[in-house]
């Protein structure tokens, strides 16, 4: 593995090794001694030319953990809003001796093209490119559906997960359902229809338009945020409207299955797509996400930077 | 070999002046193993069950650039901690001496034990740092391109040690 561009580049088997990665490296989160060595003298750039708050301050974690070093590059006062080129702007870090590079980007596409031109020979760490796909994301969301629902199993046979709201511009949406249905977890998507994507049909998923329904069956819901930027594109009649048909609240917190897991890749809008009370319930893992990330994004690190890149070095 | 793991017990034994202060780390995989084995043997002499645990030394390695990342193995350090203890870091074969090395760097993270020792099964020679271990199965001269191999039942199906000529 060189780069980590999308979910749908992972073999079932390396979605696993993150995984188990992980888990081990979690253990050293827990521990008095927070910081390894593994990657000292690794320089890891931030590269947001998106807002973000978790995923950034993640990833930074993550690096930190494994002694590299790590610098942050945002868009906002930087060469980025002068104009400058995605290609310029990673021949520069090429230059100062970048090993990885995680980008954010508002462009879908963009961790490929930074990956497949020869700008940089470094790794590149797709940090959520447009509607198109977040892996770092889904890959701590099954980590911490495994963590809290699959008994010790390697993967997430026999889970039912709904992801519920804006599935048309989420690429946390993209992500998870490509990662949880190749880690044998069963997925229903719950959104208006305004709210899915053409051609949700050939997903490996089952649609719905009722939660009330879902609710009851399944093992974790996984709440997307609305866009309030979007708001007045027409996509539902109104917030209320929204909250009442297709929101997490008391009431459908209490039809849920009885170990059943509320989960939202943040940030959440209170009030809109879940109540206070569902965001603060004990069935929610939503801080747990948060804390299961570094260690996530600390085991792709590893697995990208540690090691030789050339495939059977000699002993 | 087991009569190796019963005098390496009575050793520890009577160094450490008994089981009560003493911590077993085995080394992922064989040394694990070993360390269980070597926890086992005490328990039958001393009739109390002794501390013992695993040490993932991956993160701590200094060859991990020079080949594809390993998976990672599992770490648990036994109810005790290593504070103040007698650590004695398990291996199956004892060879350039780095492996140790990097044990002591990922047992220094954990805690700061009282005395650290070190219990191998084979000692092959060829060290590459300043590292001794305090009890040895069998010392086997080997040359450098030649391959130890140690097998336990757990793993394996049969206990043995068998030397191979490596290619060059």
């Amino acid at each position: 593995m060189r780069h980590l561009l999308s979910i749908a580049d992972l073999s079932k088997t390396e979605a696993l090794q993150i995984l188990n990665t992980a888990e081990e490296l979690a253990r050293v989160s827990d521990g008095p001694m927070k910081k390894l060595p593994t990657l000292r003298g690794r320089t890891i750039v931030n590269l947001f030319a998106e807002d973000s708050t978790r995923t950034r301050i993640s990833f930074e974690a993550a690096a930190k953990r494994l002694s590299a070093d790590v610098i942050n590059f945002s868009a906002k006062g930087s060469s980025v809003s002068k104009g400058e080129s995605l290609k310029d702007t990673a021949q520069t870090l090429q230059a100062m001796g970048a090993d990885a590079v995680i980008i954010r980007h508002s462009a879908s596409g963009a961790a490929q093209r930074l990956a497949d031109n020869q700008w940089m020979t470094g790794s590149v760490v797709n940090a959520g490119d447009g509607t198109h796909e977040h892996p770092s994301q889904a890959l701590l969301d099954a980590f911490t559906v495994r963590k809290n629902l699959a008994h010790g199993g390697d993967d997430l046979t026999g889970l039912h997960i709904a992801i519920v709201g804006d599935v048309l511009h989420s690429r946390v949406a993209r992500s998870n359902v490509l990662l949880l249905t190749k880690l044998g977890a069963k997925v229903t998507l719950v959104a208006p229809p305004t709210l899915l994507p053409v051609g949700v049909e050939s997903w490996p998923v089952s649609v719905s338009y009722d939660f009330d329904s879902v609710i009851e069956t399944v093992d974790a819901v996984m709440m997307l945020r609305i866009q309030l930027e979007r708001m007045h594109e027409l996509f539902f009649p109104n917030a209320r409207e929204y909250s009442r048909y297709f929101g997490l609240n008391k009431d459908r917190l209490k039809k849920m299955k009885q170990n059943a897991i509320v989960m939202h890749p943040g940030p959440m809008n209170r009030g809109l797509e879940i109540t206070a009370d569902s965001a603060d319930s004990a069935r929610s893992v939503i801080l747990q996400q948060v804390t299961n990330g570094v260690s996530v994004r600390m085991a792709i690190l590893y697995l990208l930077l540690a090691g030789s890149q050339e495939i059977g070095a000699s002993e | 070999m087991d009569r190796a793991i019963t005098r390496i017990s009575h050793e520890i034994l009577e160094r450490n002046s008994g089981s009560d202060s003493i911590t077993l780390l085995g080394i992922p995989t064989r040394g694990a193993h070993l360390a269980a084995r070597i926890a086992a043997k005490i328990e039958s002499i001393e009739g109390k069950p002794a501390q013992c645990g695993t040490l993932d030394i991956t993160l701590h390695r200094d060859d991990l650039r020079m080949r594809p990342p390993r998976a990672l193995m599992p770490t648990t350090i036994p109810s005790l901690g290593v504070e103040d203890r007698n650590v004695i870091l398990v291996d199956d074969v004892l060879f350039s001496g780095r492996t140790i090395r990097a044990a002591l760097d990922a047992l220094g993270e954990i805690g700061r034990p009282k005395t650290v020792q070190l219990a191998v099964l084979v000692d092959r020679g060829h060290r590459q740092l300043p590292i001794k271990a305090d009890y040895v199965g069998k010392n086997l001269p080997t040359s450098p391109s030649q391959i130890i191999k140690v097998q336990f039942t757990e793993l394996d199906g049969v206990d043995a040690v068998s030397l191979e000529e490596g290619e060059i």
